[in-house]
C-alpha cells in the first residue's frame, strides 16, 4: 500500500508528465488559455490514462510470450486507438452528458504523446498491473494539476498581454510562464524515493 | 520465415480483434441522428472552408436543425442554390443573401508606389509587419507577400502586378483571405458594386500621393459630384456606402489619381462625355452656391 502510495505521489509532483518529463506539452499549451477547458482536458487524460493502462499491460503481456517486445508501439497506438473510439461510441449511446463534456478532447488526446508514454514507462519500470494503474491514474492527475495551476496563472495574467514587452506578447511569455512552473516543481526533487 | 510470420500474424490478429470491436460498437451503440442533419450537410458543398462561422459544414448542419431561427444564407460557396436546398429539407424560407465577393482595397502596383526597403525575407505578410509596419512607403497598403494566397482554397487570389488581386469568378466570400491579411485591407463587397475606392491609407493628401500614385488623397472631387451622397471623406479617405452607391461610375472618372476603380468599363466617349457632365454639374453647384451667398 505503501508502495502505491509512493508510485502515485512521485509522478504527480517529482516526476511529472508535464513539467519534469515535458509530456503532452501541446495540448498543455493549447488549452489552457481557460480553466474550464483545462479540467475537461484534465479529466479526458486521466479517463483514458487509466483505461489505456489497464488494456496495455496484458497486451504486453501477450508480446511478451512471443518474444516481440519490440512492437511495443506500434501494437500500443492501435490499441489505444480503437479502445478510445470504442468508448467515445459507449459514452454517445449511455453517458452522452460526459461524451459532451468532454467533447473533441476525447478523440484528440487519442495520439497524444502522454498517454503513449505512461503505458510505456509503466512496463519499462516492471511494475505489476495494479502498480501500473495506479502509476497511469497518477500521471493522469499530474497532467490535470499542472494543467489547472497553469490556467489559473495564465487566466489571472496572461489573457491580455498589457505590459508585456511586445518580443515576448503571445505564445513567447506563455512559455517562459511555463518554464518558470516547472522550476518550481524541482523542488519536489527527491521528496519521495 | 516463421521469424517474421509471428509478429504479422500477431498485430493483423490485434487489429481485427480491435476492428470487430469496433464494428460491434457501432452497432450496439447506434444513436439514431437526426436525418435532416445528414440531408443538409449533403446539401453544403462540403468545402470545410468555415465562411459561415461554424467549425465545418458538419457543424452548420448540425446547427442549422437545432436552431431554427438561424440563417440558411451563411454559406456562401453554395450560394442561393444550396439555400433553397436546406429550406426544402428543413421546410423554411430560404430568405435572400447577397452574394458577395472579397475585394481588395488597394492599388498599390509596383509602377505606382514607393518602396522604402527591398525586403529580403520570409514570403509572409505577417511576418513582414512583425518587423516594419511595410517594405512599401505607404504602412496601409498590400505587401504583395501572399497570405491571402495561401488562405484561399478555391485559388481565388492571388499576386499580380506586386499587389493581391480577386479572380471574382472563382471567389465564393468565404472570407479566408479577410482574416488573413495582417493589412485589414481585404473586405466583403456585394458583387453588384462595381466602384470602389482601392486605397486604404489614412496619410495626409500629400503624404499618401508621395508614397503611391494610386493614393486618394481625400479631395473631396467625388463627394461634389456624387448624386447619390454615396460617398464621404473621412481621415483623408473617401468611403463608399455600398447601400447608397448606384455603380454610375462618375466618381471614378473624376478621380485625379485613379484611387477610385470602376469594374464596369466605360467606353472612353462616353466617360469623356460623362465627365464633361460632371464638370458642368459642379461649375452649376459652384455658381448656385455663389448667387446663394450674393
Amino acid at each position: 500500500m505503501v508502495n502505491l502510495i509512493v508510485i502515485f505521489m512521485a509522478i504527480v509532483l517529482v516526476n511529472n508528465f508535464v513539467l519534469s518529463q515535458f509530456l503532452g506539452i501541446c495540448s498543455f499549451l493549447g488549452v489552457s488559455n481557460k480553466m474550464s477547458s483545462s479540467v475537461g482536458m484534465g479529466g479526458a487524460v486521466v479517463f483514458v490514462m487509466v483505461i489505456a493502462e489497464l488494456v496495455t499491460w496484458p497486451v504486453m503481456q501477450i508480446l511478451n510470450r512471443f518474444d516481440l517486445a519490440y512492437l511495443q508501439t506500434v501494437v500500443f497506438i492501435l490499441v489505444i486507438a480503437a479502445l478510445v473510439q470504442f468508448v467515445e461510441m459507449f459514452m454517445k449511446r449511455y453517458l452522452p452528458a460526459l461524451q459532451k463534456a468532454l467533447g473533441i478532447f476525447l478523440p484528440l488526446i487519442t495520439t497524444n504523446c502522454a498517454i503513449l508514454g505512461a503505458t510505456i514507462n509503466a512496463i519499462s519500470y516492471g511494475y505489476s498491473y495494479l502498480q501500473s494503474v495506479v502509476y497511469a491514474f497518477g500521471a493522469g492527475v499530474g497532467y490535470m494539476v499542472a494543467m489547472v495551476l497553469f490556467a489559473g496563472i495564465r487566466e489571472e495574467k496572461l489573457n491580455n498581454m498589457d505590459g508585456i514587452p511586445a518580443p515576448f506578447q503571445g505564445v513567447g511569455i506563455i512559455l517562459v510562464a511555463a518554464s518558470i512552473m516547472a522550476l518550481s516543481f524541482m523542488g519536489f526533487t527527491g521528496m519521495f524515493q | 520465415m516463421n521469424g517474421i510470420m509471428t509478429p504479422v500474424l500477431l498485430v493483423a490478429v490485434i487489429g481485427l480483434i480491435c476492428a470487430a470491436l469496433l464494428v460491434f460498437a457501432s452497432k450496439v451503440f447506434h444513436v439514431a441522428v437526426d436525418e435532416r442533419v445528414t440531408q443538409v450537410r449533403e446539401a453544403l458543398p462540403g468545402a470545410n472552408c468555415g465562411g459561415c462561422g461554424f467549425a465545418g459544414c458538419d457543424a452548420y448542419a448540425a446547427a442549422l436543425v437545432e436552431d431554427e431561427d438561424l440563417p440558411l444564407t451563411k454559406c456562401s460557396p453554395g450560394g442561393a442554390g444550396t439555400a433553397s436546398a436546406i429550406a426544402e429539407i428543413l421546410g423554411r424560407a430560404a430568405g435572400d443573401a447577397e452574394p458577395e465577393v472579397a475585394q481588395v482595397m488597394c492599388n498599390g502596383v509596383c509602377d505606382a508606389r514607393r518602396t522604402v526597403l527591398d525586403w529580403q525575407g520570409m514570403s509572409s505578410c505577417k511576418g513582414a509587419k512583425g518587423w516594419f509596419s511595410s517594405p512599401n512607403a505607404c504602412m496601409y497598403g498590400c505587401m504583395g507577400l501572399g497570405d491571402c494566397a495561401d488562405a484561399c482554397q478555391f485559388d481565388a487570389i492571388g499576386i499580380v502586378d506586386g499587389i493581391a488581386k480577386v479572380n471574382r469568378e472563382n471567389c465564393v466570400a468565404c472570407g479566408a483571405c479577410v482574416g488573413a491579411c495582417p493589412q485589414k485591407i481585404i473586405k466583403l463587397v456585394p458583387v453588384k458594386a462595381q466602384v470602389h475606392v482601392l486605397c486604404s491609407s489614412t496619410d495626409k493628401g500629400a503624404v499618401a500621393k508621395k508614397n503611391c500614385d494610386n493614393a486618394c488623397i481625400g479631395c473631396t472631387k467625388c463627394t461634389t459630384v456624387c448624386n447619390f451622397g454615396a460617398i464621404t471623406v473621412e481621415d483623408n479617405l473617401a468611403r463608399i456606402d455600398v447601400a447608397k452607391c448606384k455603380s454610375c461610375g462618375l466618381c471614378a472618372v473624376v478621380c485625379p489619381t485613379g484611387a477610385i476603380n470602376s469594374f464596369k468599363k466605360l467606353p472612353p466617349k462616353a466617360a469623356a462625355e460623362k465627365a464633361a457632365a460632371a464638370k458642368k454639374a459642379a461649375a452649376a453647384k459652384a455658381k448656385e452656391k455663389a448667387e446663394a451667398k450674393a
